[in-house]
């Protein structure tokens, strides 16, 4: 029979984690849901934009009444349950109506905190907590003239920004010295005052409200140093209290919330808890990115997955006030152990904090530009080390070298400025997709809109985006996320198993890692294709069908579905007799495009996918072998003619080019790994923007690494210096094992030293001998069973003919 | 590159007036993935899911016209090898939220013998 689940609260946390459950158990519960307020499931953090007229409340829905009718869950709107017996296991609403259930779910959210004070309850003092409270805000602005907003911290704030784009005059109650103390320094606090106040809001600060006047309605407030403000409308936002108390007349136990377990269970093993009514470890949670967390767990072990732990949230803050850019997080203060780096620019109206301990980011401060909170945040969470960027930290991560994207300000952009140029998809789509379909993560947004979801450098636009759409409450990607969505586990956690537990096929993997679905998908199947390649060199069988079809069919896919083929072209450099093949080959195969490449080789362009074992026949008879163009592997060794030639030139760096290039070829990496090789510091060979970059000097080779010039320009790393090619073999056969045995599948070597770091690459390579002997060794066996030419075993058309013929030539 | 590939496929005498007609063997598609068959409809794809059950598309994705049959065959989708729209095998309707559809033809398969029906 199936078991009944009573969802009490139809909130944001409730509803999410009914989402999360249908994903993975949909037909495991019947679901009856109960929520107090009349309205189906709504975006509660988008009440601010309501209020300042940006948005209507038609906009912010999240689930319409289809979605319950299509899940076939009951849903009983405007009743609000007065008791839970646990002993028969049933609610009952304040109606009378009853339910019965097998498991729980309390979702009771919170209650904005009343000021016990006279006056309390007289017409027009309202909360900012509900659809109703704005309604009741709205038509207070069409009547009257005079706003007072009790409470200066993040809600207050955006009701009083809503309220003057109302055409109100609005007046700010606050107990503290400066506003949002819990998020900002007295620094940025003051900035906000004044940036608030030249749009015309009033400040009381340090102020304690004594009384609310008025006879039915309310006429003004009255501080403790007796001044008296004219109100027409009182808004209390002094702050919000966990909603528990249906939970604690129920006999659960309570403390300032709900307390729940890591696997958000109450003392009550049928009744779970998610939102801000619970207790977790101590902590309460009022923003939304925590409570979406709690609810995948939490719906993990309602499906009866249980495996799934919550270890609370790191948050961070974001002000919805239109033009206002203000980012917080962490400790903010500083303190006993801690130094700060500070940038105060008043002229731009710019100031940013970071407050650091133990050589880690502990809080941030930003305010007037909060473009890098995303990363100081991620840096914070990660407990990322940052001597090696401390120097350029209080600048972003633009100035990391990771150029060419950076600096760029969502906000002030307009809604027909491009973000994603991949998919053409400009900013006023995203934001409306964002508000319209109640999408809260990178993730959601790749998928409804396209928008960063092929080369991905406008990622960062696009989580400004959600941030500065959501505020506070969007869901920040996760730095450890799951490898695809068929598994809870990261990259790293499948790659350990994968070693740790001897698994040397796919299928041993997913059973392993508890694959959820049968055969994987696009994503974890070329992943774990790879890893598994990587760790048992010679032993595992490539799985073909899991592979790309570029990989597959060893040559490059285009647009009409035709080929490209780059023959390997050693160092760049080739003679008359190679280039005769190759005239021939493409004046025999009729190829319409011949083009020569940025990495010094040569492209056949337009050959269809039957002729490609034929054309490799022909070019495999006069010497060459695959270029590997098409993969996840070493692609070329771009050289300069170095000391042979060239008058500047003091290294042979067209020999050393060859002969690295005889090393590494045919070796499989997590992403396309290009090497380069200048034979002087003119350094034609542009070997600074490669993965591996070898530039001559008169005593040796400089050997850098990192580099990029495609979708984010970065310069190399220098790694070291060494005196003979002998030493750049082994130093670049160590490098390059590293990067195959620890960078996640489809990571490039810019982005995996900017998060591993620099010294953690020089520790490996160059400080332990021993370590990068072993490495180098590691490298070269694999070497031994890769470095066999694709391209000759399948112009024999004994190897994967079926690729390459069709079923039928014609019925 | 029209969107939709619901054309009407022409009846081939090949097919006689059943419609069906041998697309192979079962072997000779390889698991998780695909073979072509050329007709004079155009290009077929037949592909074979892990489960061995067998599905025809049209060879085009409804998104810009990519090879169906080159990508890679997961479940009873298959992602498209241009730009990694997922179509659906038994339907040939896009994944959600992506939207398109293209054409998709009855098989059948008796012992080791794959039948198709392309009128």
């Amino acid at each position: 029979m199936t078991e009944k689940l009573v969802v009490v609260g139809n909130g944001m946390a409730g509803m999410r984690t009914v989402e999360e459950l249908l994903k993975l158990a949909p037909d495991k519960y019947a679901i009856t849901v109960f929520g107090a307020e009349p309205h189906v499931n709504y975006n509660r953090i988008l009440l601010s934009p309501v209020l300042a007229g940006e948005k209507q409340p038609d906009d912010i829905v999240l689930n319409g009444e289809a979605w319950y009718a299509e899940h076939g869950i009951s849903l009983h709107r405007g009743k609000k349950i007065e008791c839970i017996d646990r002993r028969e296991r049933t609610v009952t609403a304040t109606d009378g109506t009853m339910a019965r259930y097998d498991r729980l779910l309390v979702a009771t959210g919170s209650d904005p905190f009343i000021l016990p004070v006279p006056g309390k309850d007289l017409r027009g003092v309202v909360t900012f907590r509900d659809l109703a409270d704005v309604d009741a805000m709205l038509t207070a602005a069409k009547l009257f003239r005079h706003a007072v907003v009790i409470g200066g911290g993040l809600l207050g704030l955006e009701a009083a920004n809503g309220l003057l784009k109302q055409g109100m005059n609005v007046s700010v109650i606050h107990l503290g010295p400066t506003l949002m103390e819990r998020q900002l320094d007295d620094t940025a606090g003051n900035m906000l005052k004044q940036s608030l106040e030249s749009r015309g809001i009033r400040f009381f600060l340090e102020a304690k409200t004594m009384e609310i006047i008025g006879n039915q309605r309310v006429k003004g407030v009255r501080l403790a140093d007796d001044t008296e403000i004219t109100a027409d409308l009182v808004v209390m936002a002094v702050g919000i209290r966990p909603n528990f108390e249906l939970a604690r007349l129920a006999g659960i136990y309570c403390e300032h919330g709900i307390v729940v377990s890591d696997t958000l269970q109450t003392f009550d093993p049928r009744v779970y808890a998610v939102g801000e009514c619970v207790c977790h470890r101590g902590k309460n949670y009022g923003l939304v990115a925590p409570l979406f967390e709690q609810a995948r767990v939490c719906a993990n072990h309602l499906a009866a997955i249980g495996y799934a732990r919550y270890g609370g949230s790191v948050t961070s803050t974001k002000l919805k006030v239109t033009g206002i850019d203000l980012f917080s997080a962490g400790n903010y203060l500083g303190g006993e152990g801690c130094e700060e780096i500070v940038l105060k620019d008043p002229g731009r109206g710019v100031y940013k904090k970071i407050v650091l301990k133990d050589n880690r980011v502990q809080g941030a401060v930003l305010y007037g530009e909060t473009l890098d909170g995303a990363w100081y945040f991620d840096l914070m969470r990660d407990g990322t080390p940052i001597a090696d960027i401390r120097d350029a930290l209080l600048f972003g991560p633009a100035h990391l070298g990771d150029a060419g994207h950076g600096g760029r300000n969502v906000a002030a952009m307009n809604d027909a400025t491009e973000i994603c140029g991949c998919n053409g998809v400009c900013k006023g789509e995203i934001t409306r997709a964002i508000s319209a379909k109640g999408l809260f993560t990178l993730e959601e947004v790749r998928a409804h809109t396209k928008a960063s979801s092929s080369c991905g450098s406008c990622t960062g636009l696009v989580e400004q985006l959600l941030a500065t759409t959501l505020g506070s409450n969007y869901s920040q990607t996760p730095k450890e996320k799951p490898l695809c969505r068929c598994t809870d586990h990261t990259h790293d956690q499948v790659r350990a198993a994968i070693t740790a537990n001897s698994l040397k096929t796919m299928r041993a993997v997913m059973e392993h890692c508890q694959w959820r679905t049968p055969d994987g998908c696009p994503s974890c199947r070329p992943a774990l294709n790879y890893y598994l390649l990587c760790a048992w060199p010679g032993q595992y069988a490539d799985d073909a069908q899991s592979r790309f079809i570029n990989e597959r069919a060893h040559a490059n896919i285009q647009k009409d579905g035709t080929y490209s083929v780059v023959p390997r072209i050693w160092g760049g450099v080739t003679t008359p007799s190679e280039l005769r093949a190759i005239a021939e080959v493409a004046e025999k195969f009729a190829i319409p495009t011949v083009k020569l490449t940025g990495g010094q080789r040569i492209d056949l362009l337009g050959v269809k996918k039957e002729k490609l074992p034929a054309v490799w026949a022909d070019l495999s008879r006069a010497g060459f072998v695959s270029g590997h163009a098409y993969g996840k592997a070493l692609r070329t060794v771009k050289t300069c003619v170095g000391s042979e030639w060239c008058r500047f030139g003091v290294q042979d760096s067209t020999g050393l080019g060859i002969a690295l290039e005889k090393m590494t070829w045919g070796t499989w990496t997590p992403h396309k790994t290009k090497l380069g090789v200048s034979g002087c510091p003119r350094n034609c060979a542009e070997a600074t923007i490669k993965d591996f970059g070898v530039v001559g000097v008169d005593s040796g080779w400089e050997l850098h690494v990192g580099g990029n010039g495609g979708v984010k320009v970065r310069a190399t790393d220098l790694l070291c210096k060494v005196h003979t090619d002998a030493d750049v073999k082994e130093y670049c056969g160590a490098y390059l094992q590293l990067y195959r045995e620890e960078a996640r599948y489809l990571e490039r070597t810019a982005p995996w030293i900017e998060r591993v770091g620099l010294s953690y690459v020089k520790q490996r390579i160059v400080e332990d001998g021993d370590g990068r002997k072993a490495l180098y060794r590691r490298f070269l066996e694999s070497q031994q069973h890769a470095q066999k030419d694709p391209w000759a075993e399948r112009a024999t058309g004994k190897i994967a003919q079926h690729e390459f013929t069709p079923l039928k030539a014609a019925v | 590159m029209s969107g939709k590939a619901a054309e009407k496929i022409i009846p081939l005498s090949a097919a006689g007036a059943s419609g069906w007609v041998v697309a192979g063997r079962l072997d000779e598609i390889p698991r998780a993935g695909a073979r072509v068959i050329h007709t004079a409809a155009g290009e077929i794809a037949l592909f074979r899911t892990v489960d061995d059950r067998v599905f025809a598309l049209r060879d085009r994705c409804p998104h810009q016209g990519g090879p169906l049959s080159q990508g890679i065959v997961y479940g009873h989708k298959v992602a498209c090898p241009l730009h990694n729209w997922s179509v659906a095998l038994d339907s040939g309707a896009a994944i959600a939220p992506d939207e398109g559809q293209t054409a998709c033809f009855p098989v059948r398969i008796e012992g080791d013998m794959v039948y198709l029906a392309i009128c």
